[in-house]
């Protein structure tokens, strides 16, 4: 199926930055909030138990709760997404708004989730990452461009500028809003004559 | 290419599953089992129904109810209202797409990395897929078994395929004889206190060496659960006579002509002597002693005689950040010694830990004995099946003369969806395999241990050392 609304091209946005490092999945999204069976609706619970103390009330020192950072794309420290396969740590980033995360570091799972959903994860080195963190504290509006097509992200007129790693099927799926069943169904003929020549396999029949 | 001649037995699997793949694009990747439960799979389905197409291969597909159903009380309707629409949706999918569940109150009910190799549906040389990260512990079997999202389980309903890119391949190498005390969890938490949560991330892991091969199907399970704690897309360890033996006539396994026939292939199964990985790890067995964990993430573990690092141990900024916002979070201090901490709660229970072999060792360490006053215990069976055993052999009883509550299967307080929730900031030693911040509850501090570290904790009140008892 083809989502017209989730294709990615270019992101011209600043960007919320959140400095931490092994940010894992149940604090993107605690346990308690996966109990809807619908994907929509996980914005608001966005890394609740940092946004929200126990009475509910928004905690005056987490990023989301200040209004000085605003965007569409979500700065974070190495290894983001570790743990959990919860891809509703992924519905509850795009719910929220964001389109793209940066960070040095992706756990696997969480990234493929990400790129399943049409939110893109930028890995950039290190050095670009701490440049970048420098440079939104400086300036909490800085524009930065995300390129798809060209595959960079830069800020401030190219002055920083580094290359967007993405493998070819991922980038044609985010561009032009096709998912990966899609793919696989077209296939079908492929899969069926490898059950075929599987048949006598004892070892996996039931 | 003298790669290519040579194949460790991650390549063999993957090779002999690829349905098609092109230059750019990621290999179809044909799925033998995949198992569901009530949190992953309901988008899922909805995703199915709004392509209009059937489960392509319910033969396939199993479902059970492990992460939000309650553990007391299991014959009752689940009173909390989501967890209770979440597991009625999960009964109804399988109704409308004629999916086999093993629901609340079915004997083969349980965790679903607990009931695959139960009954059989684990086999060596198969691909198995779930939506669930702790999927790896399949891979004891010699399976290439790993994680998805609920958008890859809706792939494979619909196509019993998955688009995957092949990742490398590490060998963890386990040599010599385990020390007294001892046991696979402890093997598991020194590996990712090494490694890192990061360190196996973009590869399948393939444990090895003679201490590996000295442990059960069981202790084995627990090393590839928590796979995923190092970031490993997967881990496995090949098949052997012990592996032959446990999966003996259970439910799903080959039966007369059809088991010589898969024993035969299963034989097959390992890595070639001359096959190369893309990284090596060798540990010497005699260096682990029992482990626990201080901080937020798996791999801050140390010896349960070790301290706490120092903050003048790092060089690195956003590591000492990170150190430093865990601490706190757990409310302990650099440089303290983990022996002797006082604790709340310990939970035996989860994927990693709540085998029938687990039950039993925790029996033994508390059989006459009673928990501290001073704390809640809750032990938590794997499944349905693992609770009759356990009833069997008159453990049950052990664990309530002792004072610790034994209750029926689920995942329960591994992860505190359901009502079994470790309250903020009260310590737990859990048996289970995270210890993030909230884990186990808002403000839960987890501890991460053995079932043998967990058993004697209980019985003392606070952290110590299970050498000095057994």
């Amino acid at each position: 199926m083809i989502d017209e609304t989730k294709k990615i091209s270019i992101i011209k946005s600043n960007a919320v930055p959140l400095p931490l490092e092994n940010i894992d999945t149940d604090q993107i999204i605690p346990a308690r909030f996966l109990k809807s069976i619908s994907s929509e609706g996980y914005g608001k619970d966005l890394f609740r138990d940092w946004r929200y103390d126990k009475e509910g009330n928004p905690k005056k020192d987490f990023v989301l709760n200040d209004s000085t950072y605003s965007g569409q794309i979500l700065v974070v420290g190495n290894n983001f997404g570790s743990g959990s396969s919860r891809e509703h740590a992924a519905w509850a980033l795009q719910g929220y708004g964001f389109k793209a995360v940066v960070s040095s570091f992706f756990a696997d799972i969480f990234k493929s989730n990400c790129l399943n959903n049409f939110l893109l994860p930028i890995q950039v080195s290190p050095s670009f990452l701490n440049k970048l963190f420098d440079l939104i504290e400086k300036d909490p509006k800085l524009e930065i461009i995300v390129n798809l097509p060209n595959q960079t992200i830069s800020v401030g007129g190219d002055s920083l500028i580094e290359k967007i790693e993405i493998n070819p099927y991922k980038k044609l799926c985010l561009l032009n809003g096709y998912d990966d069943i899609s793919y696989i169904l077209s296939m079908q003929d492929k899969i069926e004559e490898f059950e075929r020549q599987r048949e006598d396999d004892f070892s996996i029949t039931y | 290419m003298a790669k290519t001649q040579f194949k460790t037995l991650f390549e063999k699997i993957w090779d002999s599953h690829v349905v098609y793949e092109q230059e750019g694009y990621p290999a179809i990747f044909y799925i033998d089992a995949h198992l569901i439960h009530e949190v992953t799979s309901p988008q899922a389905f909805d995703g199915l129904r709004k392509r209009h197409l059937p489960v392509f291969r319910t033969q396939r597909t199993w479902a059970t109810m492990d992460h939000n159903v309650p553990t007391k009380d299991q014959d009752k309707p689940i009173a909390e209202e989501l967890s209770r629409k979440q597991v009625e949706a999960l009964s109804e999918n399988c109704e409308e797409f004629d999916v086999r569940l093993y629901g609340l109150g079915h004997p083969n009910q349980g965790i679903v990395h607990i009931i695959g190799p139960q009954l059989g549906i684990t086999k060596p040389g198969m691909t198995i897929v779930c939506g669930d990260s702790h999927t790896s512990t399949h891979g004891a079997f010699g399976t290439v078994a790993f994680g998805i999202g609920t958008s890859e389980v809706e792939q494979v309903l619909a196509t019993q395929c998955i688009l995957q890119y092949k990742p490398k391949t590490m060998n963890i190498k386990i040599e010599g004889e385990l020390k007294k005390g001892v046991v696979s969890k402890d093997i598991i938490l020194y590996i990712i206190s090494k490694i890192s949560a990061s360190g196996g991330t973009g590869y399948f892991v393939e444990y090895s060496g003679s201490a590996i091969r000295s442990l059960s199907m069981e202790a084995r399970m627990t090393i590839c659960n928590m796979s995923i704690e190092m970031g490993a897309r997967g881990g496995l360890i090949a098949p052997d006579e012990v592996t032959f033996e446990y999966m003996k006539e259970r439910d799903f396994a080959p039966k007369g002509d059809n088991w010589n026939k898969a024993l035969e292939y299963w034989k097959t199964l390992k890595s070639d002597a001359d096959a190369a990985f893309d990284k090596e790890l060798t540990i010497d067995a005699e260096d682990i002693e029992p482990m626990i964990t201080y901080g937020t993430n798996p791999g801050m573990g140390i010896k349960i005689t070790g301290t706490i690092p120092m903050e003048s141990e790092f060089t690195n900024e956003s590591h000492l950040m990170a150190f430093k916002k865990s601490i706190n979070y757990m409310g302990l201090t650099q440089g303290q010694k983990m022996l002797g901490q006082e604790i709340d709660y310990v939970f035996i229970g989860s994927c990693t830990n709540s085998r029938i072999e687990d039950l039993r060792l925790v029996a033994s360490i508390v059989k006459g004995k009673k928990k501290a006053d001073n704390v809640v215990v809750l032990v938590v069976p794997g499944s349905a099946g693992v609770e009759k055993m356990a009833k069997q052999e008159g453990l049950d009883k052990i664990f309530t003369d002792a004072g610790f509550d034994f209750r029926g299967a689920g995942c329960s307080a591994c992860l505190g969806m359901n009502e079994d929730k470790i309250p903020a900031g009260k310590y737990c030693i859990s048996t289970s395999n995270r210890n993030f911040e909230g884990r186990q509850g808002p403000g839960a501090r987890t501890m991460l241990a053995s079932p043998l570290t967990a058993a004697a904790c209980a019985i003392a009140g606070k952290i110590v050392d299970i050498r000095e008892i057994i």
